[in-house]
């Protein structure tokens, strides 16, 4: 009975998962295919000849990619430091409060990431909210902090800020009470601790935070340009461009590619190394 | 101020809001000796307990570690420690780093750290191999040992125990009872162990104190405890216990409903002596009350109906309704059992000399 069950549910299964199959595939495939056909081709009727990726160290495309990682990982870091304290306390000191900050936090996302970031544009730029009240008030303005790498990271880590501390906050739940106080007990400073009992064992969250951020971050755009004016161009604006102006599928199928792989690797060896199960609240 | 003692609390209170945990605990705890605190859940022992190794802040009074004062001194500068009653492993870790875990704290070098834990293994009478077993691949009996190695690594002036035994299953806690005692003789260091089960106390401790509602009732050796406990919560928290409400009769010898007495004098000499009008209750222990023969006769006397029987492997349990409709209880050994069957009329005796005054109402 038990075996028939579990066969109609694999059966009913079915039909979706190969919707979703081909949909997470597909476009996947084509991008691949893409990426190794010639130059400004739109077919993929083509011989292949890998010249886009060459032109990804020839035309320096790889300097938007370092400086998409370069941020990205500054963010992660940065939001790593700022969201530890705060998911300390949503996991072991709030106590209700925690839900509070929860839907406070949530709430952000109701509204598209464009328009917060236009709302800092608004806040920050030269005679905006901001700059224009101080100036008002006190006669002397200052120059916008917007339009340069360090506002850009600000974005990252103002947008990434729920991917950060949700998973956070999930792996110092995971951190049993009494073995911090075990290990007080043995001798250990805060610091000792920290180290030795709370990084490790929360391992799972810090992992699925810093990924989500940093994969998120390396592939985004809307930061680099809102905020960052362009000031450095990222890889998925080069991403985009190759599409768009460029008329270059196969370029900007390269880029992707890469990105993907890099993305991709580094995702599968997070993954690999901590036990997901738990986190997830599963019974190995 | 005595020289002998390890650890004393003077005066402790804690308070919780409104709710005192602890009523001004005084406790003196002897150099090298095996100490374990008693009492049902709530009764304070745990409180005690996180008090004394700083996982808690006391309210008032004063804890002394010899001739220092350590109630204001943080967990992770105390020298003692202590036995979780979760073991509190690292999960993360494997049993050596675990073991390990104070020494690299105080940053010995990796060789003399590792020797120490093989020798810990050793005295726990774990095989050396479990060094590199994760925690997750060891038993519950063999947790349990690594949890007592890594609290002997950190080498405590006085080691507690939070009832770290209360999860085994039966024949392991017994097995785990004797090799604590067996490994407190061995290395001479002050234990403080807290158990809400008085087998375990009894099993293990040289003295033990009873605890209720943040106080201790009394602190005594077991023998103590168990045959003049000095009130009816002690008596019954040691195990099964037959109690009789008397009064001082105008000589002094304890009277009470159902129960007859013979004393002819014996009862000064027993202890057992009211004064005129004195409330007290007379207890026997079970396995001092015999079923007496039709003609013999006994310093104390009580009639009843036999109305159950158990058995308890090695002993049979009886249960007598008297006329006063009070249930006692009668032990026996299985080669002394008792051959009366179920609603017989039987007379229960028991001698003076095993009976205990307890005073007050």
């Amino acid at each position: 009975m038990e075996r028939l069950d579990n066969r109609l549910g694999f059966f009913s299964a079915v039909p979706l998962g190969l919707i979703l199959l081909l949909s997470f595939l597909a476009p996947l495939v084509v991008v691949a295919l893409f990426s190794i056909m010639p130059q400004k081709v739109f077919s993929l009727a083509n011989m292949p000849d890998f010249s886009a990726y060459s032109v990804f160290f020839a035309q320096g495309y790889y300097r938007s990619l370092l400086w998409a990682l370069g941020m990205a990982f500054a963010a992660s870091l940065v939001l790593f430091v700022l969201c530890w304290p705060l998911a300390y306390g949503m996991a072991k000191v709030f106590g209700r409060f925690s839900l509070v900050l929860t839907i406070a936090v949530v709430m952000s996302l109701f509204v598209s990431e464009n328009i917060r970031l236009f709302g800092w544009v608004l806040t920050l730029m030269k005679g905006g909210l901001f700059e224009g009240y101080i100036r008002a008030w006190t006669g002397t303005g200052f120059e916008s902090p917007l339009y340069n790498t360090g506002i850009i990271i600000f974005g990252l880590v103002y947008v990434y800020f729920p991917f950060m501390l949700f998973p956070l906050a999930q792996g110092i739940s995971m951190v049993p009470d009494d073995t911090r106080q075990a290990a007080a007990d043995l001798g250990a400073t805060r610091w000792q601790i920290l180290r030795h009992v709370d990084l490790p064992l929360a391992a799972p969250g810090i992992v699925v935070g810093t990924l989500l951020t940093f994969v998120l971050g390396a592939g985004a755009l809307a930061e680099s340009k809102i905020l960052g004016g362009q000031a450095v161009i990222v890889i998925a604006d080069d991403i985009e461009t190759a599409f768009t102006f460029g008329q270059n599928w196969p370029l900007g199928s390269a880029l992707s590619m890469i990105l993907i792989l890099i993305i991709g690797g580094l995702a599968l060896f997070g993954v690999n190394r901590v036990d997901l199960d738990a986190i997830m609240g599963r019974k190995r | 101020m005595d020289a002998q003692n390890i650890l004393r609390l003077r005066n402790v209170v804690k308070d919780f809001g409104t709710f005192r945990a602890l009523h001004g605990i005084e406790l003196d705890i002897k150099e090298g000796e095996f100490f374990t605190i008693v009492g049902p859940s709530g009764s304070g022992k745990s409180t005690l307990i996180r008090l004394l190794v700083g996982m808690e802040e006391l309210s008032e009074g004063e804890i002394w570690l010899r001739d220092k004062r350590i109630d204001q001194t943080p967990a992770n500068q105390r020298p003692t420690c202590m036995v979780f009653q979760s073991l509190a492993l690292f999960p993360h870790m494997t049993v050596g780093q675990n073991i390990e875990f104070p020494l690299k704290l105080r940053k010995e070098a990796p060789a003399a750290r590792r020797k120490r834990a093989l020798e810990l293994l050793d005295l726990l009478r774990l095989p050396q191999n479990y060094y590199d077993k994760r925690i997750s691949q060891c038993s519950g009996g063999e947790r349990q040992r690594v949890a007592l190695a890594r609290a002997l690594a950190f080498d405590p002036e006085i080691l507690f125990f939070d009832e770290p035994l209360s999860a085994l299953d039966y024949r392991l806690r017994k097995t785990l009872e004797k090799e604590l005692k067996d490994l407190h003789a061995r290395t001479g260091k002050t234990f403080v162990y807290i158990t809400h089960s008085l087998e375990e106390a009894m099993v293990m401790s040289d003295r033990i104190a009873i605890m209720k509602e943040g106080r201790f009732e009394q602190i005594a050796v077991a023998d103590v405890i168990y045959g003049s406990p000095v009130s009816r919560f002690v008596a019954e928290f040691m195990g099964e216990v037959n109690l009789f409400e008397v009064t001082g009769t105008p000589r002094g010898a304890p009277e009470g409903p159902g129960l007859e007495s013979r004393l002819d004098g014996k009862a000064a000499g027993a202890g057992l002596m009211l004064a005129h009008g004195e409330a007290g209750t007379i207890m026997v222990r079970p396995e001092y009350v015999r079923f007496l023969p039709a003609g013999q006769s006994t310093d104390f006397m009580v009639r009843g109906t036999l109305v159950g029987q158990y058995a308890l492997g090695s002993r049979i349990q009886y249960e007598v309704e008297t006329a006063e409709g009070q249930v006692l209880t009668v032990e026996k050994l299985r080669e002394d059992r008792f051959a009366g069957a179920e609603g017989a009329a039987v007379v229960l005796g028991f001698e003076a000399e095993h009976a205990h005054m307890i005073r007050g109402a």
